[in-house]
């Protein structure tokens, strides 16, 4: 993407392509699903879920599909973003001030980049949980194969796929948080891509700033 | 089998006390199986067989009298052979009917997440529910005695009955009907255990095995199905007879206290997220100055 495509008529900036905002929700509609099929295993009082959503069966049998396509969207995920999502030394100032952030005195926040280290944390945290319950996952997908000798990889699986499941959970009910009721703007712009400028400028200065150099030297 | 409702209260026209008040009348049943007078014929394989509808599978040779390596999902009975050898020399061939223990504390109820796939009825009996089995295999890591398997057919897990549907009509299982040297005994949990323990004795005072012993094991809580073993103190030896069978600690780590801490976090995470919004509030940017701002300056 040319640097000049970040600016769009009417003093809008593009936050997300569509080629990000579509892999954002084939991740994000496919962890949804685990998440409502995962709960109804977690708990008996939460069976119901997987009924409603076509019993019990089908939702065991979806569960493992569904979770092959949120490990495809983590994956194209990590191709897109891992670059962006590196630890920077200005990290550790923004989470010295996160107290700032959570009492919303962004003034006194350092800017932030394209990503935040919040949002860095959000990514890293789904990536790594994602390889534990793709691995658990597969072990617990097919228990037939795994001979008796081997049965301490299932009793392993058993514990660590709810675990790195329940990591997720904690990082997705922030992320839903933060990208719908509190960070108002964010939900659109995953939505239809774009922001206006004084978000940009507010929520991720030192990008908006670098994007502004490089379309001014370009002209 | 009578059940408990059928326990007699009063007889008419006796004298004295009630006969038989306050014995066990059967309400918990137990499999005995005294694998020292088990001759490996077999017979209980296709007693087994033919009771449940199946029929016999291929056999896999491997050196021994064994009719396959393990149970399958539609072999519930196996018995497993192991020619051992005794600490003079002298050659044993250890055989033990394999199949499902019944526990009192079922690993495999344990682990299940299906509303009603697996149900543990007041006289022992563990019985898979296939029309609520919803084919994840949970159960099979909960149990210590290999015995759950998944048919990838039918998409579900299968396992010995302890033929429910006979002893809910007042019959053995089909497997003790068929023992020809009288090894498979069954009946109450307390009757088992005496008789179990009296051959137990047997064995160590007139037949010289010293470590003879009754197999049910307390860390499942017992067992509805218990063994007399020359050798009760290397279970092991017979096909692979765990020493401590419990339900596996991950399993338990999983149902208990990583299910309380999981709640507790997504209860209070919420309730957490809520109080922000109430404290805090959003992040709002404000608009319309910044805008007219930008306009005058840039492009």
């Amino acid at each position: 993407m040319s640097s000049e495509s970040y600016f769009l008529p009417n003093g809008r900036v593009l936050r997300y392509s569509y080629h990000e905002r579509m892999i954002h929700w084939m991740a994000g509609l496919s962890y949804v699903y685990l998440l409502l099929t995962g709960l109804s295993f977690w708990s008996p009082w939460l069976f119901w879920i997987a009924v409603v959503l076509g019993g019990g069966t089908i939702s065991r049998e979806l569960h493992s599909w569904v979770g092959l396509i949120f490990v495809l969207a983590t994956w194209l995920m990590f191709r897109m973003w891992s670059s962006q999502m590196k630890e920077t030394p200005a990290d550790k100032a923004w989470w010295n001030a996160i107290g700032h952030y959570i009492r919303n005195e962004d003034a006194q926040v350092p800017t932030a980049d394209r990503f935040n280290p919040g949002q860095k944390l959000l990514f890293w945290g789904f990536f790594w949980c994602g390889i534990i319950l793709l691995v658990t996952g597969m072990v617990l997908w097919f228990p037939n194969y795994i001979p008796w000798q081997l049965n301490f990889l299932k009793l392993i699986c058993v514990i660590l796929h709810p675990i790195a499941a329940l990591v997720t959970i904690a990082l997705f009910m922030i992320h839903v948080y933060m990208g719908t009721a509190m960070e108002r703007g964010a939900f659109g712009s995953v939505i239809r891509g774009d922001v206006s400028r004084a978000w940009m400028e507010h929520h991720h200065r030192t990008w908006y700033e670098h994007i502004l150099k490089s379309s001014s030297a370009r002209k | 089998m009578p059940s408990a409702a059928m326990e007699i209260r009063a007889i008419s026209g006796h004298a004295g006390s009630v006969p038989g008040a306050g014995v066990s009348r059967d309400y918990d049943v137990c499999k005995l199986i005294d694998v020292t007078t088990c001759i490996g014929c077999k017979a209980c394989e296709v007693a087994c067989l033919e009771w449940n509808g199946y029929s016999f599978s291929e056999t896999v040779f491997n050196n021994s009298y064994q009719t396959m390596p393990e149970t399958a999902w539609n072999y519930w009975n196996l018995i497993k052979f192991n020619e051992y050898e005794q600490a003079d020399g002298r050659m044993m061939l250890l055989m033990r009917k394999d199949q499902c223990m019944h526990c009192e504390e079922p690993g495999c109820l344990e682990a299940c997440p299906a509303d009603g796939a697996i149900v543990q009825y007041a006289n022992g009996i563990v019985d898979f529910q296939q029309e609520h089995c919803i084919g994840c295999g949970y159960c099979m890591s909960g149990c210590p005695f290999n015995i759950p398997k998944f048919s990838s057919e039918a998409r579900k897990v299968f396992k010995c009955t302890l033929c429910v549907d006979r002893v809910s009509a007042g019959l053995e299982p089909a497997c003790i009907k068929s023992c020809p040297t009288g090894c498979l005994h069954f009946g109450s949990k307390d009757d088992m255990k005496f008789l179990a323990e009296k051959r137990a004795k047997q064995l160590r005072d007139v037949s010289g095995f010293k470590d003879a012993g009754v197999y049910d094991p307390s860390g499942v809580g017992g067992t509805h199905v218990m063994y007399v073993l020359h050798d009760a103190s290397q279970p092991e030896l017979y096909g692979g007879l765990p020493k401590d069978p419990h339900i596996p600690w991950t399993v338990q780590l999983w149902k208990h206290p990583l299910k309380w801490i999981g709640n507790f976090g997504i209860i209070a995470g919420a309730i957490g997220i809520f109080a922000h919004y109430l404290r805090f509030g959003p992040k709002i940017v404000k608009e319309d100055e910044k805008e007219k701002s930008n306009q005058g300056g840039k492009q």
